[in-house]
């Protein structure tokens, strides 16, 4: 069903914002990942999100680098320019559109691979420098798009490996103030992780 | 970085890059001199890509082409390279006036505001409307419903949305070939010097060679009366230089890199005869005027007749 145009009929009492938005004024297209995947919630969240903050969908720019979880904002915010990016690179992009334009709001989307990985350089610098923007990081434990393989980070969300990861990594992810957005279930076992990717 | 070029040309997203070619990584030695990116900026960089390359001969085309390369980026909507070297770049220069008041006013290409949006103007972010190869684009903010888009490198079709299909692929390269054929219109032409009748080799130069080629082909006039000029200012894949190229029945590329990197170019993009040219040989500095001269020589003896210092008897 992912070919087809997403409907855009709804209910006639489907309650709108105090801006005259409905939650639908801020979905995208049909989503294209795997069923049951935990992005497309992430991805309903902050669709519910939005709506809640009454926040016009064209002044939110969203940005984001390479993945699965990259992918996601095509499925919402449709009325929201947006670019998807280089692997990891999304901070520095999303920086220079910031210095661009000030009076947008920009939502940065990044997957733990992107993020944790090849772009933990970027990471840690749009941190450092206080860009003033909203960092997803949607943590699914793999590489999705590239057929599963494992990723960096802890195998689940910071406080849960604090324990159990190294010194390193839990002083980087107790560092990081940003929304963190696991996408797999916490009992979910990495071979069953691979399996709901591809 | 190469992949940000790489998607920025894809994307259609301008930029502009300001490239001091040296030879060689940084060895705290900052004097060798050299011309030595265009070749792979031209058509090496990440992906099946191709760019558009200024050089700037003097600081005063430098600062002339810097103005002229924020309009292109914008027009284009691709990377622009300004392709400078460290002698233009190190080194005191005489050069005509900046002439501030032209680069008042930026062309920022075409760009559709909240106005032609809500007039029900048809938009696609990469809808080739003009056949020219170069779409219209928006602002982010620019109109609550219509407008934008979410776009990324290459695998999409004219509206922007992800498209694996190959026939998006290859429409969307194809509508990049157009641009660049529109791009020629747009770049400085490049500079013919005089022309001797009697003329039989051409001389192709660029960049910071040119005061010292300038001077050899003054030199050259006096005695063999043989020679012609042009100085490549832009690009060089232009028809002026193919022609100018199928004129003389030999062509000299002086460049500073140890390649020929501007003459592979020309063989490959001006479709001539790769025989028909010829690089120059390497040097750690500058060309001067001797050199120059020298190695013309080596490959066309009639200047050989004319010794380089007159001995006084």
């Amino acid at each position: 069903m992912t070919f087809i145009t997403k409907p855009t009929f709804h209910h006639l009492k489907l309650a709108p914002n105090s801006l005259g938005y409905t939650r639908r004024d801020y979905e995208g297209a049909v989503s294209t990942l795997c069923a049951g995947c935990g992005h497309d919630s992430i991805s309903a969240a902050i669709i519910q999100a939005c709506f809640e903050l009454e926040i016009p969908p064209h002044r939110i720019a969203k940005l984001s680098g390479i993945g699965c979880s990259s992918k996601t904002p095509n499925y919402f915010l449709g009325s929201s320019h947006g670019f998807n990016s280089v692997h990891g690179r999304m901070p520095s992009v999303l920086t220079g559109a910031n210095l661009a334009n000030r009076d947008l709001i920009y939502l940065g989307v990044s997957g733990d691979g992107d993020s944790a990985s090849i772009g933990l350089g970027q990471f840690a610098h749009c941190i450092r420098r206080s860009v003033n923007m909203t960092y997803i990081v949607e943590n699914n434990g793999v590489y999705g798009l590239t057929k599963g393989q494992f990723s960096p980070p802890p195998t689940a969300a910071p406080r849960a490996s604090a324990a159990s990861s190294t010194s390193t990594s839990r002083s980087i992810w107790s560092a990081c103030r940003c929304s963190w957005a696991p996408a797999s279930s916490p009992a979910a076992s990495p071979a069953t992780r691979t399996s709901s990717c591809r | 970085m190469q992949e940000f070029i790489g998607l920025a040309y894809f994307a259609r997203y301008p930029a502009v890059i300001f490239d001091i070619q040296r030879g060689g990584p940084s060895d705290r030695h900052a004097d060798a001199h050299a011309a030595v990116g265009h070749r792979d900026l031209r058509l090496r960089l990440h992906g099946d890509t191709k760019h558009v390359l200024l050089l700037p001969a003097d600081p005063h085309e430098c600062f002339e082409f810097a103005g002229l390369s924020f309009d292109l980026a914008d027009r284009l909507q691709t990377p622009i390279f300004v392709m400078l070297d460290l002698d233009i770049g190190m080194n005191e220069w005489l050069s005509a006036p900046f002439a501030v008041g032209r680069l008042a006013r930026l062309d920022r290409g075409k760009v559709m505001g909240f106005d032609d949006l809500e007039a029900g103007r048809a938009f696609g972010r990469y809808l080739d409307v003009d056949d020219d190869g170069i779409a219209y684009r928006t602002y982010p903010g620019t109109h609550p419903t219509r407008g934008a888009f979410f776009t990324r490198g290459s695998s999409k079709d004219a509206d922007a949305p992800l498209h694996r299909g190959g026939s998006a692929y290859v429409e969307n390269m194809q509508r990049l070939q157009k641009k660049f054929r529109t791009a020629r219109n747009l770049l400085p032409a490049p500079v013919l010097g005089r022309t001797h009748k009697s003329a039989r080799f051409g001389v192709i130069y660029y960049g910071s060679t040119a005061p010292a080629m300038e001077e050899a082909l003054e030199r050259s006039r006096t005695t063999a009366r043989c020679s012609t000029s042009c100085a490549c200012a832009p690009s060089p894949s232009t028809t002026t230089v193919a022609a100018f190229i199928a004129r003389y029945d030999k062509v000299f590329v002086v460049e500073q890199n140890r390649d020929g990197q501007m003459r592979m170019l020309l063989v490959n993009e001006c479709n001539v005869d790769p025989t028909s040219s010829f690089p120059f040989s390497l040097r750690r500095h500058a060309h001067h005027r001797r050199f120059i001269i020298r190695e013309i020589a080596a490959g066309w003896p009639a200047l050989t007749s004319d010794p380089f210092r007159k001995v006084i008897a």
